[in-house]
């Protein structure tokens, strides 16, 4: 199966500090595929290169070397015209859902806003449209009047992920969705992205810090380090074994079981 | 684990804001929470956004916003200290008890360098000369694992990396050798590697100085690695409260429980899916305005006397407390009250 998603030897420069100093490369060579249905999380340290690797994938800015293929189209070469159709099958869902919202819309009317700058905004159906995502997302239809700030973190990052699925992407570019979440919230949106990706089959970039979430989440893992990928594995492999590993708050659950 | 002595008691504790016409009503973000922390422990602090813990630790510390109204009682070595002028703070203030915040820049100042801003807390609380405070200044960056310590302490706050300025402030925190610590998130901000790198550090710290610390998190990793005991908030109230390895090993609060559920587990398992809690926390004003437990909207063994009286803590072993009514007919594993879902 050819996959859905394919990076090849991505190369992503910053200007130096200084005008003498030379380009920093934020991304030096990246290479990676992610197939429709799986979930490929991008690990590492701040600085590492993964949000300047998110933001080539999403075609916020051209790489400076590389390319980026989607579907078998080779993003890289399309001019705007030709990129703008592809645009909506490749949805980001962010980190922060109070800022990714605009405070004055309310939820009803950030749902429509993708449809109708995609020109797709229909009178009868688009108001039903706005109701199926509320509820494909798992939101009362009465939040659908409310404004992003009377409702909780958990609420604004379904939001967040109804507003991405309103474009009816294939790719989901998630970058931290659940690190601004608290634990008991954070399981539901994790569960409600798993349940829409077995349902539409969707791709998901995945990128996140808490290896805990990432080892159960994802598929496959590329670590990243200084812009290039150390390694590539399953996820399942990244569990740790052994005793060195420091103490979770599961292990002494587990102690006690015992 | 030996008595200790009783360094800070705080005794139903209630703080709230002004509500209603002419604030004559109060909403109250934190009650009736009591606890005692003794000389050299490190108790947690618990709970989710909104859940009180920050708000608890400012009142302690003589910082809750000026609006709020507080009640109970706060004391340090016997001295009460709730409804205390800022001068009876004064005297505690760095000398006694230190706070490591968690955004580092919201307590060192831009203008001056790390190491004057150091050399400045020496002198706040003792007499040296300014070439010995410049030393201690040096010294405690070097403690604190900042390389080339004599160097970096004329650099300022903003030439420092995330990491690096976190040790700095901690750094500032143990200069005086304070009796207790109090820390607000301290690695939130941080990458996970450099997150244990600090909290390590602060451990041995205050292993050499004996301080006792106050750690709020949301962490319950953090809770498992660096804590002696570990109390609980759910909406402003004690869910829980008693040493980490019961209240995480054998958790008997149905919310403590269902947090637990909720995190990922340490296996691979068969499925992707994680047991969560359905709904969301309350409102301040959701909280203030039911007679009933505050969990009881989302709590699985919710039963007619959990919606019209509050619980209160009650011992079920020797220093573990747990507010629920239905103590009895908690499960043993009580993880498995909750299941996967979407929805929540
Ligand atoms: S008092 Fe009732 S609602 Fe509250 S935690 Fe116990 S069983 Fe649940």
């Amino acid at each position: 199966m050819t996959p859905l998603l394919d990076v090849r030897d991505l190369t992503v420069r910053y200007p130096g500090r200084n005008r003498r100093s030379a380009p920093v490369r934020a991304v030096d060579g990246v290479s990676f595929e992610v197939s429709a249905g799986e979930t490929l999380a991008l690990v590492g340290a701040s600085g590492s290169g993964k949000s300047s690797t998110a933001a080539a994938v999403l075609l916020l800015r051209r790489p400076d070397g590389g390319e980026v293929w989607f579907d078998g189209r080779e993003l890289t070469a399309l001019d705007e015209a030709a990129l703008r159709a592809v645009r909506p099958a490749v949805q980001p869902v962010f980190q922060d859902p109070y800022g990714s919202l605009s405070p004055r819309l309310r939820i009803r009317d950030a749902l429509a806003e993708p449809l109708r700058v995609q020109k797709r905004w229909d009178p009868v159906a688009g108001p039903a449209r706005v109701a199926e995502l509320l509820d494909t997302v798992g939101l009362d239809q009465r939040l659908a009047d409310r404004r992003p700030h009377e409702l909780s973190g958990g609420q604004c990052q379904r939001v967040g992920i109804a507003r991405a699925l309103a474009s009816e992407p294939r790719l989901l570019v998630l970058d931290e969705p659940v690190s601004a979440l608290d634990p008991s919230v954070r399981a539901g949106v994790l569960n409600l992205l798993v349940g829409l990706q077995e349902r539409l089959g969707l791709a998901y970039l995945f990128i996140c810090h808490d290896m805990a979430v990432v080892r159960h989440f994802a598929h496959r893992v590329a670590v990243l380090s200084s812009g290039r990928i150390a390694r590539t594995t399953t996820a399942r492999a990244l569990y740790p074994t052994g005793t060195a590993r420091p103490k979770t708050a599961v292990d002494t659950r587990k102690a006690a079981a015992t | 684990m030996t008595q200790r002595p009783t360094l800070l008691s705080v005794t139903d504790l209630r703080v709230g804001f002004p509500d209603g016409p002419k604030g004559r009503e109060t909403l109250h973000a934190v009650r009736d929470v009591s606890f005692d922390l003794a000389e050299g422990e490190v108790l947690a602090l618990v709970g989710e956004s909104g859940a009180g813990k920050s708000l608890t630790a400012r009142v302690l510390l003589g910082m809750a916003p000026p609006a709020a109204r507080t009640s109970g009682s706060v004391r340090f070595r016997g001295r009460e200290l709730l409804g205390a002028s800022r001068s009876g703070y004064a005297g505690l203030w760095g000398r006694h008890v230190a706070f490591v915040p968690q955004d580092a820049l919201s307590v060192l100042s831009p203008v001056h360098t790390v190491g004057d801003q150091l050399a400045a807390a020496v002198r706040s609380v003792r007499r040296t000369g300014r070439a010995e405070a410049r030393a201690a200044a040096v010294a405690a960056l070097d403690r604190v694992g900042i390389a080339d310590a004599a160097r970096r302490a004329g650099a300022y706050p903003h030439e420092f990396s995330g990491g690096m300025r976190q040790r700095a402030v901690i750094a500032m925190a143990m200069i005086n050798e304070p009796d207790l610590v109090v820390a607000d998130e301290p690695t939130t901000a941080l990458d996970p590697d450099v997150q244990e790198q600090v909290l390590g550090l602060l451990a041995s710290l205050r292993e050499t100085t004996g301080a006792a610390l106050l750690l709020v998190t949301h962490d319950l990793d953090v809770v498992a690695r660096h804590a002696d005991r570990v109390l609980v908030l759910y909406a402003g109230e004690t869910a829980e409260h008693g040493p980490v390895e019961r209240v995480l090993g054998r958790p008997r609060a149905p919310y403590t429980a269902g947090l637990l559920a909720s995190l990922p587990p340490g296996e691979p398992t068969g499925s992707r899916l994680l047991p969560v809690i359905n709904g969301s926390p309350p409102t301040l004003r959701e909280a203030s305005s039911s007679p009933g437990c505050a969990f009881a909207p989302r709590c699985p063994l919710a039963a007619d006397p959990c919606r019209t009286r509050r619980p209160t803590p009650s011992e079920v072993d020797a220093g573990h407390l747990v507010s629920c009514h239905r103590l009895t007919d908690v499960p043993d594993v009580p993880t498995c009250l909750f299941q996967p879902g979407g929805n929540g």
